[in-house]
């Protein structure tokens, strides 16, 4: 893309020296971590290990207690959501629960960033839902549904509709497959890496589900003991942590790999 | 380097060369085609016409940048273009962009979204009349049900418990309707007081009988007014707490997980809110009496020079228990009305934010009118009854 911020265009985030504490527990202790432009990087780790603190972090839901975040170049860490508006632009948010506004129809609910952000008529509004719907694989139909009329399955796929409308280059993703069954997640999976490779997309992967991880990550970062360690499922599972090997070596975790 | 600024950019950064040779009809989109262009780009891709072209030439090449939004526009100009009888020959982007616009291809073949319509006219508004009269009567009789449910499990967990009664639920329910009440009630009674005395010393003084302010202070607030305003900011504070945490716990399923349990909600969740609140309001109701005598009383210092002394002198012969008694009655029926009508709203949320709020906004509305309404009904009894 022709905008870019400051730095090192081939890096999408970069975090240096991340410290997070709640009630004086530290969660991460100086975390560093870089993604790079155009791949998937899922982050794992144990519950309450502080995934998804990192990527409330990174959009400005929350304000570490030290430590640089930069996305494209621009420093988010000490940022309101307020003051982010020309990265909001930039990026989508797949909130765990979809976080579809319950008062509004699916159809509107896409919408609400494109009427925001730019001066599209209602045709043509009209037409690109209808186009992002049938993108992440939802009937025509789904588009005058309220949410609350939706399957979790169908809830996910609309929200990743809504973090798409205004085709952002980076994708946050919360645990997007969990709660679905086997058959939707892979589908699901399959759905980000066919965007992710037809828009160019660098996604960011919060997930607790293996199989998301072998099919769709280029690499892994792992949140154990307050700091992140990357690779590959292949390089991770003879790390010397022994949650990170027994995460990738466990039962569920070979079973995966034997599907390959 | 240029960020990208506020909101998407108006200025020019793309554009679509429409080219004509004889029958053959030459697109060139040029520059970026993305979401911020769209707008634009809308209406020129619009304004593409065949004119008699046979054979079209949508040329690429020369695009910089594409999004689904962008691509979307180029793919339905080609699909009109094809649907008014024109071969489209080639339809050419830079490599890159292939992926997306084939997925597109393949993908969507969706018309646009269509939004539901409101019908209006007269039936429209007459079947909308007549489906509201039903969701009130309904409404009216689903509520005598939750009356009737309530008033059995009230009566047995004060007489004939299965268990011992939820007792730190119950404490906690007086604390945070009574307790924390205590201020707002308070001030509000106070000055409900004062304004009470001065209006009416500013009419009594005309006839030389500015001493029945006193009484007027008295009968008025005991009777009436003392009850009446805790109630309402009762309802207000109180019952609106109900409706919004019983509703916010349905939108988590947490009253669902209760039921599968074998937790009996009106024990659970109703009757120690309604019973605590039982409890409260005429302990509140009481209070206000008090704190708004004196706010009179202060007044009618200051305004009439009526020493406390005196005030006191001439309430006593103004009112006695049973004016007080009249008052406080009511309170306990006003209290099982407001929890009555905030716990059934909060129990009919559906899960969605959207439905706690307006069923919370419901729920005081509800109970403020039925307060208003037994305060009248009661009126008219005491007068039949000759109290």
């Amino acid at each position: 893309m022709s905008n870019s911020g400051n730095g090192d265009d081939k890096v999408a985030i970069r975090i240096r020296g991340l410290v997070n504490a709640f009630n004086g527990k530290v969660i991460h202790d100086h975390v560093d971590l870089d993604v790079m432009r155009g791949e998937v990087l899922g982050v794992v780790g144990g519950s309450g290990a502080g995934k998804s603190v990192l990527l409330r972090s990174i959009i400005g839901l929350n304000h570490p207690v030290s430590g640089s975040i930069k996305v494209f170049g621009i420093e988010t860490a000490d940022m309101d959501a307020e003051d982010l508006k020309g990265l909001q632009l930039r990026w989508g948010v797949l909130f765990q629960g979809g976080a579809l506004f319950s008062s509004q129809t699916v159809a509107e609910n896409i919408q609400v960033p494109l009427r925001r952000y730019t001066h599209m008529s209602q045709e043509l509004m009209d037409e690109i839902a209808a186009m992002k719907l049938s993108l992440v694989g939802l009937p025509p139909d789904a588009a005058q549904k309220y949410p609350s009329e939706l399957s979790g399955g169908m809830v996910k796929r609309a929200g990743l509709a809504r973090a798409l409308a205004l085709d952002p280059e980076l994708l946050f993703l919360d645990e997007p497959t969990s709660g679905l069954d086997p058959i939707s997640a892979n589908q699901f999976d399959g759905l980000v890496r066919s965007l992710q490779q037809s828009l160019g997309l660098t996604v960011f992967m919060v997930t607790h589900d293996i199989d998301s991880l072998r099919a769709i990550t280029d690499r892994i970062a792992v949140l154990v003991n307050k700091k992140v360690k990357v690779g590959t499922i292949d390089t991770l599972v003879h790390d010397s942590d022994p949650w990170i090997h027994e995460y990738f070596s466990g039962a569920r975790g070979r079973a995966a790999l034997a599907g390959v | 380097m240029r960020n990208r600024p506020l909101a998407i950019p108006d200025e020019t950064l793309a554009d679509l060369r429409v080219e004509r040779r004889q029958n053959i009809l030459r697109l060139i989109p040029t520059g970026e085609w993305n979401v911020g262009q769209s707008p634009r780009l809308d209406l020129v891709t619009r304004a593409v016409r065949p004119d008699g072209a046979r054979q079209a030439d949508i040329d690429g090449s020369g695009v910089t940048e594409l999004d689904s939004a962008g691509a979307w526009l180029l793919l339905r100009t080609k699909r009109e273009l094809e649907q008014a009888g024109v071969q489209v020959r080639s339809f050419v982007l830079p490599q890159h962009y292939m992926p997306l616009v084939q997925t597109m291809e393949e993908e969507h073949i969706a018309p646009p979204v269509r939004h539901a319509v409101r019908p209006r006219g007269v039936v429209p508004f007459l079947e909308g009349t007549g489906r509201g009269t039903m969701h009130a009567l309904g409404q009216g009789y689903a509520m005598l049900g939750f009356l009737g449910r309530v008033t059995v499990e009230a009566i047995e967990a004060v007489f004939a418990p299965r268990r011992e009664l939820p007792l730190p639920a119950f404490v906690k329910q007086i604390e945070e309707t009574g307790l924390t009440a205590l201020p707002i009630v308070g001030l509000l009674a106070f000055l409900i007081g004062v304004v009470l005395a001065y209006q009416g010393a500013d009419q009594l003084r005309r006839f030389g009988a500015e001493i029945f302010t006193v009484d007027l202070l008295g009968v008025g607030f005991l009777r009436e007014l003392g009850g009446l305003v805790t109630a309402i900011i009762v309802a207000g504070r109180s019952g609106s707490a109900f409706t919004a945490f019983i509703g916010t716990m349905r939108v988590n399923e947490e009253v669902d997980a209760m039921e599968t349990m074998g937790l009996n909600i009106a024990e659970v969740l109703v009757i120690p809110r309604v019973l605590g609140l039982v409890i409260a309001l005429p302990l509140l109701t009481f209070y206000a009496d008090v704190v708004g005598l004196i706010g009179g009383m202060v007044m009618c210092y200051f305004d009439l020079h009526i020493t406390v002394p005196v005030f006191l002198r001439e309430l006593q012969q103004a009112i006695t228990f049973k004016t007080l008694l009249v008052g406080l009655i009511k309170a306990p029926v006003f209290a099982f009305l407001i929890g009555l009508v905030g716990c059934f709203e909060g129990l009919r949320v559906e899960r969605n934010a959207e439905s706690v709020g307006r069923l919370t906004t419901r729920s005081v509305v509800e109970s403020i009118f039925l307060i208003i309404t037994f305060d009248a009904g009661f009126s008219v009894l005491f007068s039949i009854l000759g109290i």
